[in-house]
């Protein structure tokens, strides 16, 4: 039987792989894409698996919500990123590093 | 649902329809109207203001629980109008060199409307649905000139890390949703009794890391100083203020109003961001040469100081930290409108800290309202913004928070370091060479002034009516 604690073991382990996309990689910025887009859905499969255990809709409402935003964050990630190469002429995420940060 | 819940939120209506009218026109009219389309935003804004002045207050939830219309928000709203008012008034003239677009008055718009519900917010849907309203017009509002490439790093920096922030914030509500049965924050304070304790701990931190990232406290405050000196300076005004204002009142409402059944927990949260804070933004600006970069160290040690008020988690505190949040927006959109005045004969803005030696003999006045500003933002005690750093600490005192309040003290006397070097390069440095004319409009210069005048010692006779409207305010969430 899968329970709620499979699910929660699932989401942790993808939200802990996002974030370590987004602070190991040092490559590729399209990679810190995807990696949000990775802690986004470990969020989801919490909120639907909470709801579906309590009985209680408004977590997949939520779900909805974060699905939906989730869609123009990377819609203006990707837009920012297309000025930043058309600047710079690379996307590697070591050259961006014209102020000290 | 009924008509009455309507009227209560008629000045985030107002912005949502002058936004959508003015997207309109701007899309089929192009930048030709980008001037008049700035005009008719602070109109909407001045509106939505004027609304919320003379409205009445219902201290109850609306909209099934999901908005919340009280004092509180209305203070918070009041300020970040007013801020995104002036973030309007000053930017055409700073865009006039390569040509100013009609994107920003609305971008602005939209992210004063995504602001106002955050500060309603009381249910963690609107938060974040408030919270990325807010944060995607920021991301695109960093990056405005296309053409300059530290304005490309330093949205493409915002985003990344701002993005990383809503996914911590929102993993801690999805805990925080399973463990207390509910997205309401009157049902997660009620759920905290019941819930397994270690669950729910593990949500509010992850929630206050993910808001820690928006308020820029440190360890969360990396994207700060990077982002501030990339963007456009008018954005760079506008982020220092308007969001502080939403994002520090939004913390104060899920601590106190969700959290406030494990105030003992998030407390030591708080007082340890504080006191990071106030130290790395006070150690941090020592060294730097860059005006914007060193206003972004200051607005992460002032954070610190409002959370100070926060930590203390009495009635005092959070009308302290209104107090401060007041203050604090008068005198970095002030501190701004006096870095947007140095400007070259042929429009280039100079950032550098070096180019202001000699401004005492050039321009007397513009040296003078820097000079308040960074007094002020120093809590050098004349001066008015003495006066929200002493409510501050007088809360932390009051709750027993000695060790908090001595770090503030400690880091307040070395932040004074990096202003007062300010001053000096001003009024005793050789002139640097660099010629600023005479440059801004009469209103530009009209808000410094007032500001100025408002953080010198004038402040304090108003402080009658700021100290009632920050109780009140407090009161309606304590």
């Amino acid at each position: 039987m899968i329970g709620l604690a499979h699910y929660l073991t699932v989401s942790t382990i993808l939200f802990v792989l996002g974030v370590l996309g987004i602070f190991i990689n040092r490559k590729n910025i399209i990679i810190i894409l995807m990696a949000v887009e990775l802690i986004l859905l470990a969020v989801n499969i919490n909120l639907v698996a909470f709801s579906a255990f309590l009985g209680d809709l408004a977590g997949q409402v939520f779900a909805m919500f974060v699905l939906t935003v989730a869609a123009g964050e990377a819609a203006i990630g990707l837009a920012i990123l297309v000025i930043y190469f058309r600047g710079r002429g690379t996307i590697a995420v070591d050259d961006a590093n014209q102020m000290k940060g | 649902m009924n008509s009455a819940e309507i009227l209560l939120i008629l000045p985030e209506l107002t912005l949502t329809i002058g936004g959508l009218i003015l997207l309109m026109v701007a899309a089929f009219a192009g930048d030709r109207v980008a001037e008049l389309t700035n005009a008719f935003a602070a109109m909407v804004l001045a509106l939505a203001l004027g609304l919320l002045l003379q409205g009445h207050v219902a201290a109850g939830p609306i909209f099934s629980g999901s908005i919340r219309i009280d004092a509180f928000a209305n203070f918070a709203k009041i300020l970040i109008y007013g801020a995104a008012i002036i973030s309007l008034l000053l930017a055409p003239r700073f865009f006039a060199r390569e040509g100013y677009r009609s994107e920003y008055p609305i971008l602005i718009l939209f992210a004063a409307l995504g602001m106002s519900i955050m500060v309603s917010a009381h249910d963690l849907m609107t938060l974040y649905v408030g919270l990325e309203l807010n944060s995607l017009a920021a991301y695109v509002l960093a990056s405005m000139s296309r053409n300059d490439s530290r304005a490309a790093e330093a949205g493409l920096k915002y985003f990344v890390l701002g993005a990383l922030a809503s996914g911590i914030l929102l993993f801690g509500m999805s805990l925080i949703y399973g463990f207390t049965g509910s997205t309401n924050f009157s049902g997660i304070a009620l759920g905290f009794a019941g819930a397994g304790k270690l669950g729910v701990l593990v949500g509010v931190i992850f929630v206050l890391t993910g808001l820690g990232f928006k308020v820029s406290a440190v360890p969360f405050h990396m994207w700060t100083p990077d982002v501030y000196e990339g963007a456009p300076t008018p954005v760079t005004a506008f982020f220092a203020s308007a969001p502080k204002v939403a994002s520090v009142a939004l913390l104060v409402r899920v601590c106190i109003e969700a959290f406030g059944g494990a105030m003992a927990d998030w407390q030591q949260i708080i007082a340890f961001l504080s006191m990071a804070s106030m130290l790395w933004g006070a150690f941090g600006a020592i060294g730097q040469r860059n005006i914007k970069r060193l206003l972004a160290y200051s607005s992460i040690a002032n954070v610190g100081f409002m959370l100070m008020g926060l930590a203390s988690g009495s009635a005092a505190g959070i009308a302290a930290v209104l107090s401060y949040l007041l203050v604090y927006v008068v005198m970095t959109l002030g501190s701004f409108l006096a870095v947007l005045q140095m400007r070259k004969a042929d429009g280039e803005m100079v950032e550098d800290i070096a180019a202001l030696g000699g401004l005492w003999r050039q321009r007397p006045a513009l040296a003078l309202a820097l000079a308040i500003f960074m007094f002020s933002l120093a809590g050098i005690p004349p001066l008015f913004g003495f006066w929200p750093k002493l409510l501050v600490f007088s809360a932390a005192i009051g709750v027993g928070l000695i060790p908090l309040a001595v770090v503030g003290a400690i880091a307040s006397v070395i932040g004074a370091f990096y202003y007062l070097r300010v001053i000096k390069v001003m009024l005793f440095d050789p002139p640097s060479g660099v010629e600023f004319p005479v440059s801004g409009g009469w209103m530009e210069r009209g808000v410094m002034g007032l500001a100025a005048a408002y953080v010198s010692i004038f402040g304090f006779v108003l402080v009658g009516p700021l100290a009632h409207a920050t109780h009140h305010a407090a009161s309606a969430l304590l």
